[in-house]
C-alpha cells in the first residue's frame, strides 16, 4: 500500500506575467498535519504562488491536487469551499462590521441561505444562525477576541485584527490553512502567543498549515519543513536545519562572500 | 485679500461676462431669408454687469465668507442622548407604529387629490426600497433602474391585454419577469464594477424603452396601452357598474357609489405593497445574504477568499431589486390605467435614484422622507416647473457639501453575541 498521500501537491507551478516569470517550476508537497513555511527574500513570488493556490491567478502551467483533485484553475471561492482558505499580507477585515458578523459572513456557504427561511424566520433557519453564533463564539474565545464581539472590527489593535483573521479562516472549518506573514507587524509578545495558536490549530483541531513569514525565529521553531523560493525559483526544500546549513541558502539570504 | 483670490475673482468674472454675454446678450432674429444678430435689451445687460460683480466679489471674499460660514453654528447634530434613545428597539418600534397608523388614516382625512398624491408617494418608496437593496445595500450603482419598472408595467398591461390577466396574478407575473430581467442582465454586468456598470445599467434602460416604442406589434408603441383593467379586491370591483359576472364594492357593502372609495382602496393597496417590501428588506438585513452585500461591498477579495461566490451574491440584489421594481410597475399600471413608453424615461431613473441618495443610502426610513420630499416638492412648486431639473441639481450639491451621508445616514441592524 502506499503511504499516506499529500494533502496538497504542486508539481512545475509556473506563473507568467507577460514577460515576467514570476513563478517558476515551483513545486510543494504537504502532508496532512504538517506545518510548512516558505521563505525568501523580498520579491521571491511567495505571495504570488499564495494566489496561484488559492485561485485568485490562474497558473500559466503546473499542476495543483489538493486532496488528490485538481484545483488549478479554479475561481478563488471555489477552492475555499473545498477547505483551502487564506489569509493576507494586508489585514482584510470587513471593517465596518462587528467582530461576530465577520465570522458569520466568513461562514456564509455553510448557513441556511434559503431565501423563504430567513424571510420567514423557520426553524431551521434559526438553528442554522444558532449554528453559525456558537462556532462564531467558540473562536473567538480560542484567540481571546470574546469580548470584542459586539465591536466594529476596525476598532481592534492590530494584533488583534489579525487574530481575527484567523479565526475569520478557522470557521469555514478549513482542512488547510495558508497564512500569509502573518507575524508581521506583531511585537515579541503577540509573535509568541501567534506561534502557540498555531501549534495549536494543528495539534488540536488537526490543521494543516501553509505559511509565508520572514520571522527566521517563528520559522525554525514551528515549522516540519521550509520551502525556500528565491527568484520565482525553488532553492530549497528540507528540514529546518537541513535549511540552516544549506550554502545555496545561505548564500541567498546573505549574498556571495 | 490675497492676490490669488484678486487672479480668480478677475477670472471668474469673465467667464460670467463671457458665456452669459453669448448666451443671453446676444440674440438671433429672423429677417427676410436670413439671421440676424441682434443685441438684448439693456435690463439683460443689466443683470449680466450684476451677475459679474457678484462672482468677482464672492471669489474676492471667499476666504472671509467661509470665516463667516465657519463661525455659523452648524446644523445642530443630534445629542448622544438622543441617539441611544432613538436607538433602542422600543423606541424604533413605537416609531414604526406610529408612522404606519399615520400612514392609514391619512386617506380619511385627507380630500382625494391628497390621497392620491399619497399613492404617487408610495410608489416612490417602493421604488426607492427597491433600488436602495442594489444601490444601498450591495452598492451596485444601477442608473437603468426604471427599465425593470417598466418590464413590471408593461408584463400586467399586455397580460391584460392579450390574456385578460386580472391584477393579482399580473402582480405575481409582473414581479417574476422583472426578476427574470434583471436576472438576465446581471449575469453579463454583474463583471464590471462602478462606472462601467453604470453605464451598461444606463443602456439597458433605455434598450427597454426603445423597445417598448419601436415594437409596435405588440405594445403599440408611442402611443400606449390603455384599458388597463384596475385591481380588485377579492374580485369585487370599483367601479359605478360591475362589468359581466362581477359584484362591485358598493353593492356588496349595500353603500352608496364613492369614487373614492377606489382612490382609497389604490392607496391601501400601495400601502399594502410598500409595507410587504419594508418587510422583506427587514429580513434581508438580518440573514446571511445581507451581511454578504455589505461584506462584498466592503472587501471583495477576502470574501472570495471564504468561499462567497461574489457574482452570485450580486445577482441575488439585482435581481430582488428588480422584483420590487416590477411589483411597483404593475400598480403604477393599474392605477393610471394607461402606460407608455413616455413614463419610463431615464429622469425616472434619475428621481429615483435620488431618492436614495438623499434620503441616504441603505437607509429605509431615509428612503421614505426622500421620497415624500421628491413627490411634493414639484407638486408644491407647481409654478416653478420649468426649474424643476435645476431645484433638483441644487438640492443634489447642496447636500453632497453638508450631508453626503443623506438625510438619514443607514444604521444596519447588527447582531449581537450574546454570552
Amino acid at each position: 500500500m502506499s503511504a499516506i498521500q499529500p494533502l496538497l501537491d504542486v508539481s512545475s507551478l509556473t506563473m507568467r506575467f507577460g514577460g515576467l516569470l514570476a513563478v517558476d517550476g515551483v513545486e510543494l508537497k504537504i502532508m496532512p498535519q504538517q506545518i510548512v513555511s516558505m521563505i525568501g527574500p523580498n520579491g521571491a513570488g511567495k505571495t504570488t504562488v499564495f494566489n496561484c493556490l488559492t485561485g485568485f491567478y490562474k497558473p500559466s502551467a503546473g499542476r495543483i491536487l489538493f486532496r488528490g483533485e485538481d484545483i488549478q484553475g479554479l475561481p478563488g471561492f471555489k477552492v475555499a469551499r473545498r477547505g483551502m482558505v487564506r489569509t493576507f499580507q494586508h489585514v482584510r477585515l470587513f471593517k465596518e462590521m462587528s467582530v461576530v458578523e465577520n465570522l458569520l459572513v466568513a461562514q456564509h456557504h455553510n448557513m441556511n441561505t434559503s431565501m423563504l427561511a430567513g424571510l420567514f424566520k423557520t426553524r431551521a433557519f434559526r438553528r442554522s444562525e444558532n449554528e453559525a453564533m456558537e462556532r462564531a463564539a467558540y473562536w473567538l474565545e480560542r484567540v481571546n477576541l470574546l469580548e470584542f464581539a459586539n465591536r466594529k472590527a476596525n476598532t481592534l489593535a492590530y494584533g488583534q485584527q489579525r487574530r481575527l483573521e484567523i479565526a475569520r479562516c478557522m470557521v469555514t472549518q478549513p482542512t488547510l490553512l495558508m497564512l500569509d506573514e502573518p507575524a508581521a507587524g506583531l511585537n515579541p509578545r503577540e509573535t509568541e502567543d501567534l506561534k502557540e495558536l498555531i501549534a495549536e490549530l494543528r495539534n488540536t483541531h488537526k490543521l494543516t498549515i501553509l505559511l509565508i513569514e520572514h520571522d527566521m525565529k517563528l520559522v525554525m521553531s514551528i515549522s516540519d519543513r521550509i520551502v525556500v523560493i528565491n527568484q520565482g525559483c525553488p532553492l530549497a526544500e528540507g528540514t529546518p536545519e537541513e535549511i540552516r546549513q544549506n550554502p545555496d541558502v545561505i548564500k541567498a539570504y546573505l549574498g556571495e562572500t | 485679500m490675497t492676490r490669488h483670490n484678486f487672479k480668480a475673482a478677475i477670472i471668474s468674472a469673465a467667464v460670467v461676462i463671457a458665456l452669459t454675454g453669448l448666451l443671453m446678450g446676444v440674440r438671433l432674429s429672423q429677417s427676410g431669408g436670413g439671421l440676424i444678430v441682434t443685441g438684448a435689451g439693456p435690463d439683460v445687460y443689466w443683470k449680466i454687469a450684476a451677475a459679474a460683480l457678484f462672482m468677482f466679489l464672492f471669489n474676492l471674499f471667499r476666504d472671509q465668507l467661509d470665516g463667516l460660514w465657519r463661525a455659523l453654528p452648524g446644523i445642530p447634530k443630534s445629542p448622544a442622548g438622543l441617539t441611544a434613545v432613538t436607538e433602542k428597539p422600543v423606541v424604533r418600534r413605537l416609531f414604526w407604529c406610529f408612522l404606519i397608523a399615520a400612514a392609514l388614516i391619512w386617506p380619511f382625512y385627507a380630500d382625494r387629490g391628497g390621497t392620491d398624491l399619497a399613492t404617487l408617494v408610495l410608489i416612490y418608496i417602493m421604488l426607492g426600497l427597491g433600488l436602495n437593496i442594489v444601490v444601498g445595500l450591495a452598492g451596485l450603482l444601477d442608473l437603468g433602474y426604471v427599465g425593470f419598472y417598466a418590464v413590471g408595467a408593461y408584463t400586467y398591461a399586455l397580460l391584460a391585454m392579450y390574456f385578460d390577466i386580472g391584477f393579482w396574478p399580473g402582480l405575481f407575473a409582473a414581479g417574476a419577469m422583472a426578476a427574470l430581467f434583471g436576472f438576465l442582465l446581471g449575469f453579463p454586468v454583474l463583471r464590471l464594477r462602478g462606472d462601467y456598470l453604470a453605464i451598461v445599467t444606463l443602456g439597458f434602460g433605455e434598450i427597454i424603452r426603445i423597445l417598448l416604442n419601436n415594437m409596435t406589434w405588440l405594445t403599440s408603441g408611442p402611443n400606449g396601452i390603455g384599458g388597463i383593467p384596475k385591481p380588485t379586491l377579492f374580485g369585487l370591483e370599483f367601479s359605478r357598474r360591475a362589468s359581466d359576472g362581477m359584484q362591485t364594492f358598493h353593492e356588496f357593502f349595500g353603500i352608496e357609489y364613492s369614487s373614492v372609495h377606489r382612490v382609497m382602496f389604490l392607496y391601501f393597496l400601495a400601502l399594502v405593497l410598500v409595507l410587504i417590501t419594508l418587510y422583506v428588506i427587514n429580513r434581508l438585513l438580518r440573514m446571511p445574504v445581507g451581511r454578504a452585500w455589505e461584506a462584498l461591498r466592503e472587501d471583495e477579495i477576502a470574501c472570495r477568499s471564504l468561499g462567497i461566490n461574489p457574482t452570485a451574491v450580486k445577482l441575488n440584489a439585482f435581481t430582488i431589486g428588480a422584483t420590487f421594481a416590477g411589483f411597483a410597475g404593475c400598480f403604477f399600471a393599474a392605477r393610471q390605467g394607461f402606460i407608455s413608453p413616455e413614463s419610463f424615461t431615464f429622469i425616472e431613473s434619475a428621481i429615483i435614484l435620488a431618492i436614495v441618495v438623499l434620503g441616504g443610502m441603505g437607509s429605509q426610513v431615509g428612503v421614505i422622507l426622500a421620497a415624500i420630499i421628491m413627490t411634493l416638492l414639484p407638486e408644491v412648486a407647481r409654478q416653478f416647473d420649468e426649474y424643476r431639473m435645476l431645484l433638483f441639481g441644487l438640492l443634489m450639491v447642496l447636500m453632497m457639501i453638508w450631508r453626503p451621508q443623506g438625510l438619514l445616514p443607514m444604521k444596519r441592524p447588527h447582531l449581537e453575541l450574546r454570552t
